[in-house]
């Protein structure tokens, strides 16, 4: 195999954290550490992307370059009680809490995991159930070449890992919580997660990426999905790190046949964050619903990248992201539908929609349509404006004051995404938090 | 004299399922014939059949047409031989004006018949004369084919091809289907009008208002594939009275 | 073109020749292959002005070092083009001359009747030679003559160089500067020849401009360069190209089309471009990359592109307009066939600068046989396109299933009262569709043609009234052999 040439940042990356980089290798089993091993190769070859790539090219990432990260800074103690107003369910629910991406047992609770149900950490399974991961581990669609999920490979300390046995189903959300908290220097942690659902099974998983501190640190997590025939998985996450974070994620999902996966996404906090949904269709009447709200302001950089690949006949799949822009924020959003030329009967619909507030605002959106069947029904659409006018005096003779009649419209826009949302209790609070940020 | 239309035992399958089980019909010039049957019936394969669909398959029995197999002939052709079929929902077809899409089916027509083609102006001139006759509105001629048309004016726009057209043998396919009673009596008028001694129709309906306006010579009655009883108009009143499931319970 | 005295003695000054060729200018071909001399070759033919040959030169010293960034990422699929292996200057050919049509290849004459084209235009396309019923240079004079009474300049880019040095160099690669991209580039270097046209302020012109009534219209240019100037306040129509097959032994056509429109100025710019090819898998086809751009400069200015394009082996052109002007409008109608194995990347791109812009954008691809078809769209709404609009439509139609057809749109907004509007879809004919043609009486073939001019139509009815008929008539063409 050719050696691959190096790439300077990504070399002087991987040298920075090489104490770490090693122990992680020393440690694991040796499946494990080829596997830690190669992402490191990849990472050192290709090293973070820069805008000449087609991928990245609207998103700089200097900053998150040039940023001096440390792997395992101790985090900066908070208020237990700051948890409530993050968390979605009842207290004794199924609920784990990273702190700085450390699983933390005294903050989490596992009370009521229906039968057939698995949730344990990444860093536990990688000790004592290997079998759960092995056989899944980089596998899912969207990861090969990525350089995100070669840096998560090479650093991946901990994470979830959710089981479901065939038919298993969860009646309770499961609740994730990632918490970034201080430390003396910005910390660095690479989540790693793997869902797999057996033939039949459902679960609704919620994530909620939370900044408790105002500094900066950068997450860097990798999501894999595997859903058997018929599963159902239900996926939410908010994510709300604070202004100054660097949010990197990438989630893969590979349906076999007449498989569900419903995500939501909610995207208000960090200075510069991406979140990566690939999906792959690939088994008759796979199905996947990809929705998305956002809301950014000041500096921020916000981006949202999608793959859906109809790979099998009589898939289908829908999207529809909206974004408010505020300030000198910058959107992108970057959704591709691919039908392979067996595909035949395959449905793909996306819509994305872009809300500028401020004149300094900014929004790059790609939706692409790559089509070799035929008898398909595919179709994309993209807006991009402003508030509108006639709307805004409407209300405002009626008497309602121009700051609550904006909200208003903001909300009436965002509507049609937070609307679709399962969980009428998470309902509520993305519509508070959406106020809330309206009124700031 | 001979039967114009004559189906003979006749077997279609759909989707693997067999629709039609041993359906035999005679129309002769002139004739207009009516077929009354419940929904599942197989009235819409029947007129599928006619016309040669894709995903229709004939499995047993045969359809003789002016002598000729019917079946055998691709369904261009089958128009060529004066065989109209209207639609019980029309198709749109977009950025394709009604006038050129008539010039060019009409053409067509009158080149398989050895005639000349008519050009624009001959052609508009017809058109013209033709909907004045059926007291149709000519903004639809500027109209693409049925895009943004409501149930009745596609149903008239059917009718007013078949006016153009001129078939010889003509299937309607519930033809009334929502149409209100003005809509309905437009549409009679216009069948009517086309009745002559070298032409005859099949009239598939579901309920027996049409025929008060379109009187038929002969009524059958369609039930799980294969015409059950036959009669004069009258019979359709019977059927209105009595409902389709007595019937369907007599003849199996 | 003879070589004047003048241009011998500068040619002769220079002494830097490889090839040693001071003595052969007067040959009628430069030796294959593409170097600085070749480039002076061209321009001392051409009897060019000292700094035209100067910006040619700068535009070759700069393609060689760009030959390593030709670009990559269009999702066409090529054979390395060896761009020593090609002549860069041939004189214009006298046009073979044939004593009547039965001399001319049958399938040609074919391909002439189904589009409808006249037989005393049939002759003048095929090379025969015209006798003195039908003179074509007498009736383009008689063009000529009206055209030149309203001061409108309708002639080659190299005559303009000789009548009107000053308005060319005003304008030649302002709105598509030498250093935009590698073809763009290579054109700057090695033009062949090209249309000029320049209307004078307030004038309508009266008539189509059509490359076909050009005086000493060569044969289609390798590499072609166009600068159309349309003054404040007038108007003209440019039609491009011919719906009859264009066979062409070279194989790379770099055209460069610059069209400027200052305060209420419109140009309206047609192609109908029907290139050959290929065989059934594409070899020997043309590969035509075209930058063509619009500048509305002005206020109130008005550029409109519309193009039908067929036959190319490989086609990669974006024609765009730069919306400078405020309340200026850029459009774009397109249609983009691609049969057999031809690749299409097509689009364009409307950069919105002014306020109150508008662009509209309306894409037809239709893909057949194992052909792919992209569209490649850029809206941008710069910071101070305030009120800008931009509504864009692209539609794709798949015939047969080993077909592609792509739609990548880039959409970026930087003012917030700008509104984009962008919409696609992909479909194929539908089975219902195809079967109502046949039952009232259509062949397969011609239903699917109804059909597709149907699917067109908002683009076609564009077209000038001459065009659109043989456009309908060439889209039917193109479909050819795809059903079934």
């Amino acid at each position: 195999m050719a050696v691959a040439a190096k790439s300077p940042a990504g070399s002087a990356y991987l040298d920075r954290y090489a104490g770490e980089r090693v122990r992680l290798e020393a440690g694991a089993r040796p499946w494990l550490a080829g596997w830690r091993r190669a992402g490191s190769e990849a990472f050192r070859a290709a090293g973070f992307p820069t805008i000449k790539s087609e991928a990245w090219r609207f998103i700089p990432l200097h900053a998150l370059i040039e940023g001096d990260f440390s792997v395992d800074a101790p985090p900066a103690p908070f208020d237990r009680s700051r948890l409530k107003g993050v968390t979605f369910g009842r207290a004794a629910e199924n609920r784990f809490v990273f702190v700085n991406g450390r699983l933390r047992d005294d903050l989490s609770s596992l009370e009521h995991l229906s039968p057939g149900i698995e949730l344990l950490s990444f860093a536990e399974a990688l000790k004592s159930r290997p079998q759960l991961i092995e056989g899944f581990l980089g596998n899912a669609p969207g990861l090969a070449g990525h350089p995100f999920a070669a840096l998560n490979a090479a650093f991946a300390a901990d994470g979830y890992v959710l089981h479901l046995a065939p038919g298993a189903r969860a009646e309770a959300p499961i609740e994730i919580l990632w918490v970034g908290s201080g430390a003396d220097k910005p910390p660095v942690y690479h989540p790693r997660n793997l869902i797999v659902a057996g033939a039949g099974a459902h679960a609704t998983v919620i994530e909620h990426h939370v900044g408790l501190c105002i500094g900066s640190y950068f997450s860097d997590s990798v999501t894999e999905i595997a859903l058997g025939q018929g599963a159902l998985l239900r996926h939410c996450k908010v994510q709300d790190e604070s202004r100054e974070a660097f949010h990197m994620a990438v989630t893969g999902a590979h349906l076999a046949a007449g498989a569900h996966y419903d995500s939501f996404v909610f995207s208000i906090g960090g200075r510069l964050a991406r979140n990566e949904i690939h999906v792959a269709l690939d088994g008759r009447r796979a199905h996947c619903r990809l929705y998305g709200a956002y809301l950014a302001r000041g500096e921020q950089t916000v981006d949202h990248t999608t793959v859906i690949d109809h790979v099998s006949p009589e898939t289908s799949s829908k999207e529809l992201y909206k974004g408010v822009l505020d300030g000198r924020a910058r959107g992108v959003f970057q959704g591709r539908i691919t039908v392979r030329p067996n595909a035949q009967k395959a449905d793909g619909q996306q819509m994305n929609r872009a809300l500028l507030l401020s004149n300094k605002a900014e929004i790059n959106s790609k939706p692409e349509l790559e089509i070799s069947a035929d008898d398909v029904k595919c179709s994309h659409g993209a807006t991009a404006g402003e508030l509108d006018d006639a709307a805004l005096f409407y209300l405002r003779s009626r008497g309602i004051p121009e700051a609550e009649a904006r909200r208003l419209l903001v909300e009436a826009f965002l509507a049609e995404v937070i609307d679709a949302v399962a969980l009428a209790g998470m309902r509520l609070t993305l519509e508070h938090n959406i106020a809330r940020w309206m009124a700031a | 004299m001979t039967a114009m239309l004559e189906i003979k035992d006749l077997h279609a399958t759909v989707d693997g399922k067999e629709i039609l089980r041993g359906l035999s019909l005679s129309i002769k010039a002139g004739e207009v014939h009516a077929i009354m049957g419940p929904n599942g019936s197989g009235k819409s394969t029947l007129s599928y059949v006619l016309a040669g669909r894709e995903g229709y398959e004939v499995t047993k029995g045969e359809v003789l047409y002016q002598g000729k197999n019917l079946l055998a002939m691709e369904p261009e052709e089958r128009a060529a031989q004066g065989v109209f079929l209207a639609f019980q929902y029309p198709v749109e077809i977009p950025g394709v004006s009604n006038t050129t899409f008539l010039k060019h089916a009409l053409n067509a027509v009158r080149q398989h018949r050895g005639e000349s083609e008519l050009d624009a102006m001959q052609f508009l001139k017809l058109l013209r004369e033709t909907m004045k006759r059926l007291g149709m509105a000519e903004d639809m001629l500027k109209r693409n084919v049925n895009v943004g048309f409501s149930g009745g004016e596609k149903k008239r726009n059917e009718i007013l091809q078949m006016a153009v057209l001129k078939p010889t043998f003509a299937v309607l396919d519930e033809t009334d289907s929502g149409l209100d009673i003005d809509a309905l009596k437009v549409v009679a008028d216009g069948v009517n009008a086309l009745r002559a001694p070298d032409r005859a129709m099949l009239l598939i309906t579901h309920y027996q208002r049409l025929l008060d306006y379109i009187v038929p010579d002969r009524v059958h009655v369609l039930a799980k594939g294969r015409i059950v009883r036959s009669g004069d108009k009258s019979l359709a009143l019977e059927l209105e009275q009595r409902g389709y499931a007595e019937f369907a319970k007599e003849a199996a | 073109m003879a070589v004047t005295a003048r241009t011998r003695e500068q040619v002769k000054a220079l002494d830097k020749y490889k090839y040693g060729f001071v003595t052969d200018i007067e040959m009628e071909t430069a030796p294959k292959g593409l170097n600085e001399d070749i480039v002076r070759f061209i321009s001392a033919k051409k009897d060019e002005p000292a700094w035209m040959l100067e910006w040619r030169l700068k535009s070759f010293r700069r393609w060689l070092t760009m030959s390593k960034s030709e670009p990559k990422w269009a999702k066409v699929s090529y054979p390395p083009i060896d761009f020593q292996d090609a002549y860069y200057y041939a004189a214009p050919k006298k046009k073979p001359t044939l004593k009547s049509l039965d001399e001319v290849d049958p399938e040609l004459l074919e391909t002439y009747k189904k589009l409808g084209i006249p037989l005393a235009e049939q002759e003048h396309l095929a090379g025969v030679a015209v006798d003195a019923v039908f003179d074509s240079v007498s009736v383009a004079t008689t063009y000529k003559g009206k055209l030149e009474k309203m001061g409108i300049i309708f002639c080659s880019i190299s005559e303009a160089m000789q009548k009107c040095p000053e308005t060319v160099k005003q304008y030649l690669g302002t709105v598509v500067p030498y250093t935009d991209n590698f073809y763009a580039t290579l054109n700057s270097a090695v033009f062949s020849d090209g249309s000029f046209v320049y209307v004078p302020k307030g004038v309508r012109c009266p008539m189509e401009l059509s490359t076909y009534f050009r005086i000493n219209a060569s044969e289609t240019g390798q590499f072609e360069r166009t600068l159309i100037i349309a003054d404040a306040g007038s108007y003209v129509s440019y039609l491009e190209g011919c719906t009859a097959p264009m066979r062409d032994e070279n194989q790379l056509h770099a055209a460069v089309v610059e069209l400027v429109a200052p305060d209420d100025a419109e140009i309206k710019y047609s192609t109908v471009q029907n290139w050959y090819p290929g065989d059934e898998h594409g070899k020997g086809g043309i590969y035509n990359f075209v930058t063509k751009r619009g500048a509305c400069r002005g206020r109130n200015s008005k550029i409109s592109w519309t193009q039908v394009e067929t036959g190319s082996a490989i086609t990669w052109k974006y024609p765009s307009c730069i919306l400078q002007g405020d309340n200026s409008q850029g459009e774009f109608y397109s249609v983009a066939i691609t049969n057999h194995y031809q690749q299409a990347d097509t689009g364009t791109k409307m950069l919105h600068l002014g306020r109150n812009t508008r662009s509209r954008i309306i894409s037809k691809g239709i893909s057949a046989g194992h052909a792919s078809n992209t569209y490649r769209g850029l809206v941008r709404m710069g910071p101070r396109a305030g009120g800008a609009r931009n509504y864009t439509q692209c539609d794709s139609l798949l015939i047969g299933d080993k077909c592609g057809a792509h739609t990548v749109p880039y959409i970026e907004s930087k003012n917030r009262t700008a509104r984009i509007e962008h919409e696609a879809t992909t479909s194929k004919i539908s089975e219902d569709q195809l079967f109502y043609c046949r039952q009232r009486g259509l062949s397969e073939e011609d239903a699917v043609s109804l059909i597709v001019n149907g699917f067109c139509r908002e683009v076609l009815q564009e077209l000038p009234m001459e065009f659109a008929v043989e456009a309908q008539k060439l889209v039917a063409i193109s479909l050819e052999g795809s059903v079934g």
